[in-house]
């Protein structure tokens, strides 16, 4: 976002034409942010806590992940407090969280780290914020929608899907993975369901009338 | 006792190696297993990114389904969940059902559109867990016919068997799979790695992430001299075996470690063939390291 430039600058550039510089502001303005974001979030993930992060960076030394991210856990939660919800929801750390939990019983004051993460990854799905055919809500989507349907995950048929809906050349890459394990008895094609499903999904879509997630 | 099994997904494909040898082990022991009826997918770290409120419906049903089987001897069922995920899903669920009312009643109500009820009963253990706390150490060791000498394990645990819902170990520094591979006659290897995560399903979807978090830990594991990596997560087991070559190639590494189930370990300490442990689904089958030099560790099993 561009500061307008005040009228004298403005005269100064236009006597002399380069170098015109533009300012560039990094930082948003209280006006710009969702302050309520925060606590919203906090209620979501069991723990008004959230709000209490004393930001020592313990969530973000033990995380094994921090240094792939674009904003650390510390940050995150951070920004998250202070209403940078746009940002949150766009960051790559939310989908770089491989729930390990280390931060969570780490933590010193005993935040839902990974909650917090799910939580946030929950809003970027429902809203579309994460990067056409990123694999990992790709993967969480179609996962969803196996088990929904047939009570049951078939890892070598979701994985499947999961190339052919991001990148088929994956699979020429893996193919020789699979081969092998195939050799060894480790992959199977076969499509895993359970009896109950009918019932399963009754269960399931009771929840839909029970408690819907309202946007954050 | 007898426990109700919770295979999950992976122990019927991947981690097949993981059942079988699971199974021929309790067998052995004479500990009573019986699968869980119509069990269904735990849910994993992937439902709950979607929807929480289903990801506990999901999971609460396995739970709900073990409630109705009441055990002969009057106690509360344990269901035995072997893969870190299903454990720690199924404990988590029972925690947040138990802890906060909300969560209760949207569940049961989903639960009873279905037709079942939850009564909070049964409790999620892991085979780790049942061998060392139930079973007991003292009498493991007494039945080892052929001590492992010679072997210098690093115990890898994965993130989720300890934390955060577990009670049973430190949920960084746990020593339970290390206690056990002692009694085997083993030498269990310190090391600080042994519940950094693996990635979990990283290796798949950010290839770069998840094999730089491998390659850590399998670094860390050769410079500690370690001669075989013993995991408790069918993922765990996958990701630090089946990637280590292309590991060795992207970043001209020279690892070269077995990686097998700690199940598989035991069974062959047991005295049990090593074909029924599955040792041959593994890539590479763990070497004999006693002076007898390349004799596979099925020749004495």
């Amino acid at each position: 976002m561009m500061l307008p430039v005040p009228p004298a600058m403005r005269a100064a550039a236009a006597k002399s034409p380069p170098p015109m510089k533009t300012v560039v502001r990094r930082i948003k303005f209280e006006s710009e942010l969702d302050l309520a974001f925060g606590e919203r979030v906090a209620e979501r993930a069991y723990g008004q806590k959230l709000l209490s992060c004393i930001q020592c960076g313990t969530c973000s030394a033990t995380c094994p992940l921090s240094h792939y991210m674009d904003y650390t856990p510390r940050k995150i939660i951070a920004m998250t407090r202070e209403g940078f919800k746009d940002e949150v929801l766009n960051s790559l750390t939310i989908w770089l969280c491989a729930s390990c939990y280390s931060c969570q019983v780490q933590c010193p004051r005993q935040i839902h780290i990974t909650d917090v993460m799910y939580a946030l990854k929950r809003e970027a799905i429902a809203r579309g914020f994460y990067p056409a055919h990123h694999p990992i809500p790709v993967l969480a989507r179609s996962f969803y929608e196996r088990v929904f349907a047939q009570g049951r995950n078939t890892e070598s048929r979701l994985l499947i899907t999961l190339y052919l809906r991001t990148n088929p050349l994956v699979m020429l890459r893996e193919a020789f993975l699979g081969f092998h394990l195939w050799r060894k008895g480790r992959l199977s094609l076969k499509k895993e369901s359970i009896a109950g499903r009918k019932d399963l999904r009754k269960m399931l879509n009771a929840v839909e009338h029970g408690k819907k997630e309202e946007p954050l | 006792m007898t426990y109700l099994y919770f295979p999950g997904c992976s122990l019927r494909s991947t981690g097949r190696a993981y059942e079988e040898s699971l199974l021929a082990v309790c067998r052995k022991l004479e500990i009573p297993l019986h699968e869980l009826d119509d069990w269904n997918c735990c849910g994993a770290t992937a439902y709950v990114s979607i929807d929480e409120t289903r990801a506990f419906t999901l999971a609460a049903r396995n739970l709900a389904i073990a409630d109705h089987l009441p055990q002969p001897d009057g106690s509360d069922p344990q269901i035995l969940a072997p893969c870190n995920a299903c454990y720690m899903v199924l404990a988590k669920t029972h925690h947040f059902m138990e802890s906060n009312a909300e969560v209760r009643a949207h569940v049961s109500t989903a639960l009873h559109a279905g037709g079942m009820t939850y009564t909070g009963q049964t409790r999620v253990r892991h085979p780790l867990d049942v061998f060392v706390n139930d079973f007991g150490i003292d009498r493991i060791a007494k039945k080892v016919v052929h001590p492992l000498k010679g072997f210098r394990v690093a115990c890898y645990y994965g993130c989720q068997v300890v934390r955060p819902f577990s009670e049973f170990d430190h949920p960084v520094y746990p020593m339970t799979m290390d206690r056990l591979v002692t009694a085997l006659g083993a030498e269990s290897v310190d090391w600080p790695m042994k519940t950094r995560c693996c990635g979990g399903s990283l290796t798949g979807t950010i290839q770069e992430a998840g094999f730089r978090l491998n390659r850590a830990l399998l670094k860390e594991a050769t410079k500690r001299k370690a001669n075989i990596i013993l995991t408790c997560c069918p993922l765990c087991q996958h990701n630090l075996e089946c990637y280590q070559q292309r590991i060795n190639r992207r970043y001209g590494e020279t690892i070269n470690l077995p990686v097998a189930y700690f199940t598989q370990f035991m069974g062959l300490a047991l005295g049990i063939p090593a074909k029924e442990l599955a040792i041959q689904r593994l890539f590479k089958p763990p070497l004999s390291p006693a002076p007898a030099g390349k004799q596979e560790i099925h020749a004495h099993a």
